[in-house]
């Protein structure tokens, strides 16, 4: 019922215009007017601005597993931190030479006394190893977890615990020395990808270009997804469980698909994430980040592919801004937001536009056009 | 699951979470008017970074850091401010988010332009901002000890290196005076300069014809609190009475170790533990009589009997009474706090000495620099960024101070590489590029 | 072997002789020793002390050695003042030098100056007028300890702190002390160990006692009291006796020990060490079984509010742990009235007024929370978990910006301070014996509570059919939220225990919070015999499993378990049994 069928028909305006400029305006920003310029986009935001857009990924993900079906996974950020540790052994091979110790191992091996680079490291060298696995490692790691959790039945607050636990115990195993994943230091001081120099500006700005893109194609991956047959059995599987089970379905591999899907997602979003930030710990992994992320969905207005985005963006964006303008008390502000959007909003910030939408609708009905009134009503089903 | 709002709910919900709103903002005006943001100069202010978590984990070591900081800029832009210019303060909050940190350098430094930055705690912030300052070429200063092995251009490591804390320590307690211990618990909380530090001192100890028996590592996981079974195999180990703990436990986990320690029945005469991360700031929020007894090496006590360290923490418990922070003029100081203090002036000194704020300028003028802190002389090293510096044991007394029991002779040089794990290397801006080969 | 006794029995023989030398050398010594009125130096002590201001450092360090032979706490804080260097000769005005020691230096009308301190006793030197005296430093000379003097000045003073200490008031003091003595290898102090022996009543001080004796036997010329000894640390089982036993057996090459020559006594040895060991292995495991059973107090200590609200209520309280903080912070603020409005001798009791404040003041604010917030969301639980979230961060942020962000600092009363030895190798801590005791109240009283009183009916109705209870007129509201501030209260007397073993921060909750979810959700929501059963479970299984795993893996390992275990049960140890097929 969150499903938002009044807002079809301006989408595909509104979708065109906000693609145009985050995929041609924005980086033009950046390259062409001057540095004092009014219109400048300088490299500090559309650096930071591809991180949000990266985290909007991971949220469409997490839209398509609680939003749509209903499923509160807590442990979200380990599928995104093993696409970003996918991504980070990757660069990590890459800095060959040029790193403190000037050994062909990275840094944290020579200092731990490892003197041949581990197996499993070893095909992360070739980029396109690396590029399939930020998606399947998670979807793999999601696939073998979500089997046990759905084929018991394991659902709704049990479901979330479950994760939050699998999260914890993720974390603290990526603390680990052991691990050769770098402890808790985590992967850092990359230098190139593919050739580029991560530092350089044109670098940034095509990380940029290629997450905006990213960002597109699962943005239109997850409508299509919702808006087929598939979509309808998720929503099924949320409003009433049992229901579509005595209808003949097997929700729990419905469950576990989409819960594979949206791992693959926060895997594609860890890997951007990685060398636009250029540092993946263990600290991203853990239990707080988890819920952190699923706050932006709540914010934004689950049961929205774009409140999902914009809650990502907004959240992340209100992060960076109060950190900075408010150093002491930001906590308060991030802390009423949730209390208030959970009391005030339920349904989010896309509640609220709709919200303004009927407002307005309203409006256009007392003073006239009946027409457009008529043609609103009919299209709420 | 459904989502149903009743529009009467939702209404009383609206009227309490504006409360709840307006409650946060009387808040935040309350506390901004307990943190009166320093006036923007009227022209041309020096702006500088402070980079130091103030909410999450690590908020617990880092606030204090902050305020002493905060405390310098003050006293310099009171006594006229840098080069005859004011120092603007720029104040972030890292939140104990290691990415964060990267995001919030690259922000000091592109958007703020900042001329130095001071800040980090754990390795893991710093490691995270490295890349940043060096591509940026900024000017980082570093006030905690760390575990070596690192010589960046753009950072002044002004707390020790492992030979400056951990070297001297071992020394001590191997010796006669120190008690002659001959069996060594290494603990540390599982992350990277633990693992260093206690790299460096099972190299050391072996060295010094320790038994490789004789030496145990083991780790914690960060915030472990139960300590039972750790304690009991330490009693274990403690059994022949020459055994000392040399811990490198980190932060929240520091309480619950001592009391369990306690609580068994060990006292520090059973087994010392000498400890590298527990200073004043952390036994203020300790149960001080479990400690008592028990050992701590640092550069920097509070107690250290001169004028100038009195009068400076003075000044601090007056800065925090008249400036409303927590805890007001029971406030103390401790090492990293005066390395953090120091290192302004260490960066306002360098600025005068090149009369200018250009990092590489700057940079120069530090190398060979003594400095006037309030712990005593120290002396910047002639060709890298690290800081001679006296050592100091120190006992823990009840009262949450330390007596001093050892000081080395004069300063000690700093290693940032080790000579007991890394004999061939060296660090040297000025005859060199950063790391060399011997 | 023999070699080393031989060393020993030189060394005592040197004392005897040196003793008697030093005698008459008194009357040689030059400079007196300043004696305060109060504290008389005894004339014997005085030729020591004067002896140290001798040119010849074999008379110095006898005089030493002499000095801790006297058992005089007087002596130990000289010598604690003579080892970092504070002895002097002054000249006195009229011409005349004695000995006194200094204290710190500081400075008079720009001339550095010392205050004189009599040697025994340590009182302040006066002058005529009553004013402290103080002398510069041009005055005096200063005797100073090489570093070779100091080692034997540290040996004695560590002597002479033991054998003070042996008299000390606190068992534990003494005990420390005896085992000190017992690996000092010093056989000369068995009689003194014996005489107090005989007086000590503490049962673990006189094991202590006995242990160290025997241990100093250990190394007697005389094969059967070697046997003799190493019979009896077979009997008292203590640990404390391995390492010299070992040594007896297989003697040790980095030190040049070789191994016991006598048969026999090796024998004796190992006997004596299987014995040990054997007990060692019980005293292990049950030590392991109460270390389990502590760590489970606390998990359901922890879980047990959760539990209520959780499994009551529907209601996922992520802001738990913050309210155990608030009951922590509340323990401290009681702690620091009782400091500052009290008299000192009603600090030991703080606690006890801190805990029903602690439920109190944690009550108060879940009562405040369920009416403001969590109310508009019932049937919702997912989102109570979000907004709960929120009320965490803001609570968190309040206490830093109140209390600051470092940890506060929580003293134990000295009744929940230390332990008790219940049997050898077994130590039980008195705070975590208090815990268990604690939880096992806080269980009682909830079950009595709920199943015993009018409101516990209510609520159980409620909990049952919400709308049938609304119907026979209980006031859900009410109920919803008494049971809300009670599941609070009791988070809250949890953060009262936990500031008794960790420390009390504003990030406290965040440590528990999903241990304490783990506990819940693996016992079954609803029933608090399964959170019971659930606490026991993780707790026992993770102090099993910590010496061999480790901390970590223990922990992850027992994450997965749970994880494998609700394959098995989705539900629960108990499910709770209901006509609904779901619980949305």
């Amino acid at each position: 019922m969150l499903v938002s069928q009044e807002s079809k028909r301006g989408e595909w305006p509104i979708f065109s215009i906000v693609a145009f400029c985050l995929l041609i305006v924005v980086p033009l920003l950046n390259l062409v007017p001057g540095e004092e310029s009014f219109f400048h986009f300088s490299d500090f935001h559309i650096n930071l601005l591809g991180k949000y857009l990266a985290f909007a990924i991971l949220a469409l993900g997490i839209d398509l597993i609680w939003g749509y079906t209903g499923i509160l996974s807590l442990g979200h950020g380990v599928f995104f931190g093993l696409g970003a540790y996918c991504m980070g052994m990757h660069l990590m091979l890459q800095i060959g030479d040029r790193s403190v110790y000037g050994s062909a191992l990275p840094d944290f091996m020579v200092w731990n006394r490892v003197t041949e680079l581990p197996l499993f490291w070893k095909p992360f060298s070739s980029f396109l190893f690396t590029s399939g696995a930020v998606i399947f490692v998670p979807m793999l790691v999601a696939a073998i977890f979500g089997f046990f959790a759905f084929r018991s039945r394991i659902r709704g607050v049990y479901f979330a615990i479950i994760t939050q636990a699998f999260a914890l115990s993720i974390w603290l195993l990526f603390n680990r020395n052991e691990l050769n994943l770098g402890g808790t230091n985590g992967l850092t001081d990359f230098k190139i990808l593919l050739g580029f120099e991560l530092s350089d500006p044109d670098t940034v700005r095509g990380l940029y270009i290629v997450t905006v893109i990213a960002l597109i194609g699962a943005y239109l991956f997850c409508r299509w997804l919702v808006r087929s047959r598939l979509g309808k059995v998720l929503v099924a599987i949320r409003d009433h469980e049992n229901r579509l089970r005595y209808s003949g379905y097997s929700p729990a591999a419905f469950k576990l698909l989409v819960f594979v899907i949206s791992a693959g997602l926060a895997g594609l979003a860890g890997a951007l994430y990685v060398p636009q930030v250029g540092i993946i710990t263990p600290s991203q992994m853990g239990v707080l980040p988890s819920i952190e992320m699923v706050l932006w969905v709540a914010v934004g207005g689950r049961g929205a592919l774009y409140g999902a985005v914009i809650g990502a963006v907004g959240v992340n964006w209100a992060r960076s801004y109060l950190t900075t303008n408010f150093p002491d008390i930001w906590l308060y502000f991030l802390g009423g937001l949730f209390v208030a959007v959970v009391v005030l909003f339920p349904n989010g910030i896309v509640g609220l536009i709709e919200q303004a939408q009927r407002w307005v609708g309203r409006i256009f009905k007392s003073r006239s056009t009946d027409e457009l009134a008529e043609s609103k009503e009919r299209s709420v089903p | 699951m459904q989502v149903r709002t009743p529009a009467s709910n939702v209404g009383r919900g609206l009227v309490l979470s504006i409360t709840a709103v307006a409650l946060a903002l009387a808040m935040s005006v309350g506390s901004s008017l307990i943190n009166p943001q320093m006036a923007v100069a009227a022209k041309d202010p020096v702006k500088v970074g402070i980079l130091h978590s103030l909410s999450g984990t690590m908020a617990i070591s880092e606030v204090s850091l902050r305020d002493v900081v905060m405390m310098a800029i003050e006293e310099i832009n009171d006594a006229g401010g840098v080069l005859g210019r004011e120092i603007e303060p720029v104040v972030v909050d890292p939140a104990s988010d290691w990415p964060l940190f990267a995001e919030k350098a690259k922000q000091l430094l592109q958007q703020d332009k900042v001329d130095a930055v001071f800040g980090c705690w754990t390795s893991v912030s710093r490691k995270s901002v490295l890349p940043v300052f060096e591509k940026n070429n900024g000017l980082l200063f570093y006030p905690v000890q760390y575990e070596g092995e690192e010589c960046s251009k753009n950072v002044f490591y002004t707390a020790a290196t492992p030979n400056q804390q951990l070297i001297p320590a071992a020394k001590y307690l191997l010796s006669e005076e120190g008690g002659g211990y001959k069996k060594f618990y290494l603990l540390g909380t599982d992350y990277v300069f633990p693992r260093t530090a206690n790299k460096i001192l099972r190299a050391y100890l072996l060295h010094e014809g320790v038994p490789e028996k004789n030496i145990i590592e083991e780790y914690t996981p960060f915030h472990h609190q139960d300590y039972q079974t750790i304690v009991g195999k330490i009693k274990k180990f403690a059994r022949g009475g020459d055994a000392a703990i040399l811990s490198t436990i980190n932060g929240d986990s520091n309480v619950p170790f001592y009391k369990e320690f306690t609580n068994q029945g060990l006292t520090a005469d059973d087994a010392p533990i000498m400890a590298f991360s527990v200073a004043e700031d952390e036994l203020r929020g300790m149960d001080a009589k479990a400690l008592a007894g028990h050992l701590a090496a640092w550069n920097y006590f509070q107690s250290i009997d001169t004028p100038k360290n009195n009068d400076w923490v003075a000044r601090f418990k007056e800065y925090a009474r008249t400036h409303g922070l927590p805890g007001g003029s029971k406030r103390v100081t401790d090492d990293p706090m005066e390395a953090a203090y120091y290192g302004v002036y260490l960066w306002k000194d360098a600025v005068e000495k090149a009369g200018t704020t250009d990092v590489d300028a700057v940079r120069k003028a530090v190398y060979g620099t003594v400095i006037d802190a309030p712990g005593g002389l120290k002396k910047a090293d002639p060709a890298n960024h690290h800081i001679y510096k006296p050592v100091y044991i120190g006992e823990i007394l009840k009262t949450g101070q330390f007596k001093v029991v050892w000081k080395s002779e004069g300063l000690v040089r700093a290693e940032p590489w080790s000579k007991y794990t890394s004999p061939d290397k060296g660090c040297d801006w000025v005859d060199h590029k950063g790391t060399y080969k011997k | 072997m023999v070699e080393k006794k031989t060393v020993k029995c030189r060394k005592l023989i040197g004392v005897c002789v040196m003793v008697i030398v030093l005698l008459p050398m008194a009357s040689f010594a030059q400079i007196p020793v300043h004696s305060d009125s109060a504290f008389p130096v005894p004339p014997l002590i005085a030729s020591y002390i004067s002896a140290l201001a001798s040119d010849d450092r074999v008379i110095q360090k006898e005089a030493i050695i002499a000095l801790g032979m006297t058992g005089d706490a007087q002596i130990l804080s000289f010598l604690e003042e003579y080892r970092v260097g504070s002895l002097y000769i002054w000249t006195r005005p009229d011409g005349q030098q004695i000995l006194v020691l200094g204290g710190d230096e500081t400075t008079q009308d720009d001339e550095a100056v010392v205050p004189l301190v009599s040697p025994y006793g340590l009182a302040n030197m006066l002058q005529v007028d009553g004013g402290i005296l103080y002398v510069s430093l041009d005055a005096v000379e200063e005797v100073r300890p090489d570093r070779r003097l100091r080692r034997v000045v540290k040996k004695q003073i560590d002597s002479l702190r033991n054998q003070i200490n042996l008299m000390d008031s606190r068992a534990n003091v003494r005990r420390s002390a005896a085992m000190d003595i017992g690996f000092s290898d010093d056989p000369a102090a068995i009689p003194l160990l014996e005489k107090y022996l005989l007086l000590e009543r503490d049962k673990w001080v006189r094991v202590a006692l006995d242990t160290a004796i025997n241990l100093l036997k250990i190394t007697d010329n005389d094969p059967t009291v070697r046997v003799t000894a190493i019979i009896r640390l077979g009997e008292l089982r203590g640990e404390e006796a391995v390492p010299a036993l070992m040594l007896v057996i297989d003697g040790s090459e980095d030190e040049g020990i070789e191994p016991d020559f006598d048969e026999t006594v090796r024998a004796a040895a190992v006997t004596a060490l299987k014995s040990i060991e054997g007990w060692a292995f019980y005293a292990r495991t049950v030590q392991t079984i109460f270390r389990g059973l502590s760590l489970s107090s606390i998990l359901l200590l922890m879980a047990l509010g959760l539990a209520i609200v959780f499994g009551l209520m529907g209601v996922i309280n992520m802001a738990h742990g913050e309210l155990m903080m608030l009951g922590a912070y509340a323990t401290f603020v009681v702690q620091h009235i009782f400091l500052a409005y009290f008299p000192q001798s009603a600090f030991d009791y703080y606690f006890l007024v801190a805990l029903p404040v602690a439920f109190l003041v944690a009550g108060a604010f879940g009562l405040a929370i369920e009416r403001g917030v969590i109310r508009f969301l019932y049937g919702r639980p997912l989102e109570t978990l979000l907004v709960t979230w929120g009320i965490g961060l803001i609570l968190q942020q309040a206490v830093r910006q109140v209390f600051g962000a470092a940890n506060v600092d929580v003293s134990s009363p000295s009744w929940l301070s230390g332990g008790a030895q219940v049997m050898v190798g077994v130590f039980i801590p008195y705070n975590r014996l208090f815990i268990i005791g604690l939880t096992i109240f806080c269980v009682i009283a909830t079950y009595l509570f709920l199943f015993r009183t009018n409101t516990g009916l209510k609520i159980r109705a409620v909990t049952q059919n919400r709308e049938m209870s609304a119907c026979l007129g209980i006031r859900t509201g009410h109920i919803d939220a008494l049971t809300f501030a009670f599941g609070a209260g009791v988070a809250g007397l949890a953060g009262a225990a936990l500031s008794q073993v960790g420390n009390v921060g504003p990030d406290l909750g965040q440590n528990y919070i999903v241990d304490s979810f783990m506990v819940v959700v693996t016992g079954g929501v609803g029933k608090l015999s399964g959170t019971i059963a659930a606490a026991l479970g993780i707790g026992s299984l993770n102090k099993f499993l910590e010496p061999m795993l480790g901390a970590v893996y223990g922990k992850v390992f027992i994450l997965g378990l749970v994880i494998l275990f609700l394959q098995w049960r989705p539900s629960g140890f108990f499910p709770a049994k209901g006509r609904g097929l779901e619980t949305k």
